[in-house]
């Protein structure tokens, strides 16, 4: 009972700071809703259990990624843009590709089967703590996939650097 | 939820969460009553560092000066700048606040004196040591004024620069302990022959600390509020309550920065078992006082660096940070895990 209660108050809140963040003129405010929002989803991911992937959902997102929005949005001149009437004429478009997509999605849920549960069931989990779950599961079982993530983002920190370098004659 | 009648005829949720908000009070009361005599030691330990002599003159020796100059900042005037975003404004110094007392939630200050032991405390406490910045980066920006917004551009780059050392530097606890639990941690060095984990990772200490004054922002790290170039940086358009309110954010930074350094690397309540086989008369010691020495010793290693150390070039501090802290972490880091594996190849001790 009081889960759902929960669970309505963070999908509410998250629906509608998601529709503040990209209506509002002012970018400034867009990203203070979406703050709001990273919260709410930490959030309900503390409700499925997950209290790992939760905290990482603050330190990752509203910690750091976030930061650096406001750093480039700071750096924009933003009193200007505010004046303009609309940012994105092509709105009606991407709002029919949206909602196409929330069609798939919706169809998709309808027919959703889950298949067997694995090991790692809530008593299992709050027998060893997720942390230890994720980790074990990681560097063992998807130690392969994980390295190939890491390597993906090691090339995307080099070429950024590359791009940024001052050339040196 | 089903009502269970537990003591006095009060239920038992009821009571639970009577526990909770009496925790909280406590927390709050004492920590915020540190928060404010740590402006009078400060003024203090740097007065006499530069031969003077600090405040002195309300109360004897000064001791009241920190209501005194609550009281002022209370009963000042709120000027607000007319092209401020109000808002976020309004909002800055409050959400800084926030960020850094939440912290408190997760910090042991002795065995079982916890608000919420949780299993991921220590993750829980960079999450909302990275939320701090927020207080910063609005703060300068929506002020509308060139200082202010220099000091939030430099305050958000430094610390989402050494917010990636902090958490590595601790990532070697972590390892030894096998637990992200504060009060786990704190047990698993009671256990360990040494009694502080300062033995082992003094290598992570040194990372640590470095990077816990630059993230709270502090002197010879202060350069989102160099006076010399940027008035007084993020917080150049704030007054009365506001400004102190700003203050006391960085206060309470400081002391959740030195509390993560006594509990993970300084055994935290407990004392090292060697201390307590010399001399066991000091076993009867509530741990709330090694706690609070501990914390003491380190805020004022804090003042020491600000009376002693000039501050840092803008690049320096860059390179400091990126090319030595974060290689140092995780040479650490692979050390310990080396040597993790050679003495419990099986996993946690």
């Amino acid at each position: 009972m009081i889960n759902q209660a929960f669970f309505f108050y963070f999908s509410a809140v998250i629906v509608a700071t998601s529709l503040l963040a990209i209506t509002r003129k002012n970018v400034m405010h867009g990203v203070l809703y979406m703050l709001l929002l990273f919260f709410h989803i930490a959030g309900l991911y503390l409700f499925l259990n997950a209290e790992f992937i939760s905290a990482v959902q603050v330190i990752v997102y509203a910690g750091a990624i976030m930061v650096l929005f406001l750093f480039v949005i700071m750096l924009l001149n933003l009193r200007d843009d505010i004046r303009k009437k609309q940012f994105i004429a092509t709105w009606p478009m991407g709002l029919l590709v949206s909602s196409g997509i929330l069609m798939v999605i919706l169809m998709a849920m309808l027919t959703i089967k889950t298949g067997a549960h694995g090991v790692w069931g809530i008593a299992q989990l709050e027998r060893v703590t997720q942390t230890v779950a994720i980790g074990t599961v990681m560097y063992t079982q998807y130690l392969f996939p994980f390295e190939v993530a890491s390597l993906v983002l090691l090339v995307a920190i080099i070429g950024a650097i590359v791009l940024a370098k001052k050339r040196i004659k | 939820m089903i009502p269970e009648t537990a003591m006095f005829g009060i239920p038992q949720w009821l009571w639970t969460i009577a526990v909770i908000i009496v925790k909280i009070a406590i927390v709050l009361g004492g920590v915020m009553l540190h928060v404010a005599y740590a402006t009078y030691f400060e003024r203090k330990v740097i007065g006499r560092m530069q031969n003077r002599l600090g405040p002195m003159v309300v109360g004897p020796y000064g001791i009241l000066q920190p209501i005194a100059d609550g009281i002022k900042s209370f009963f000042k005037e709120d000027i607000i700048p007319t092209n401020a975003d109000k808002p976020i404004f309004f909002m800055a110094p409050i959400l800084g606040l926030m960020a850094a007392l939440s912290s408190l939630a997760v910090v042991p200050f002795f065995n079982g004196f916890v608000v919420a032991n949780i299993n991921i405390g220590l993750l829980f406490l960079f999450a909302m040591s990275s939320l701090a910045v927020y207080g910063v980066i609005l703060g300068g920006w929506s002020s509308n004024s060139k200082y202010s917004f220099l000091g939030a551009l430099r305050a958000s780059a430094q610390v989402i620069s050494y917010e990636v050392p902090l958490g590595l530097s601790l990532v070697g606890v972590m390892l030894m302990a096998g637990s992200l639990n504060i009060t786990d941690i704190v047990n698993a060095q009671s256990r360990y022959p040494g009694g502080m984990y300062i033995t082992a990772q003094w290598l992570g200490f040194f990372v640590f600390v470095v990077s816990a004054i630059a993230e709270t922002n502090r002197s010879p790290f202060d350069l989102p509020e160099a006076e010399t170039e940027l008035i007084a940086g993020f917080f150049t358009e704030y007054s009365g309550m506001r400004f102190a309110l700003f203050f006391m954010a960085e206060y309470t930074g400081m002391i959740i920065m030195c509390s993560i350094a006594v509990l993970c690397f300084l055994g935290g309540w407990t004392l090292p078992p060697f201390v307590l086989k010399l001399m066991p008369f000091l076993g009867a010691v509530p741990g709330v006082v090694w706690f609070a020495m501990k914390l003491y010793v380190c805020i004022f290693f804090y003042y020491w660096i600000r009376a002693t150390l000039p501050r840092y070039r803008y690049d320096q501090l860059m390179s400091i940070g990126w090319k030595v802290l974060i290689p140092l972490a995780l040479v650490n880091i692979v050390i310990t895990s080396l040597i993790k594996m050679l003495v419990h190849p099986t996993g946690t001790p």
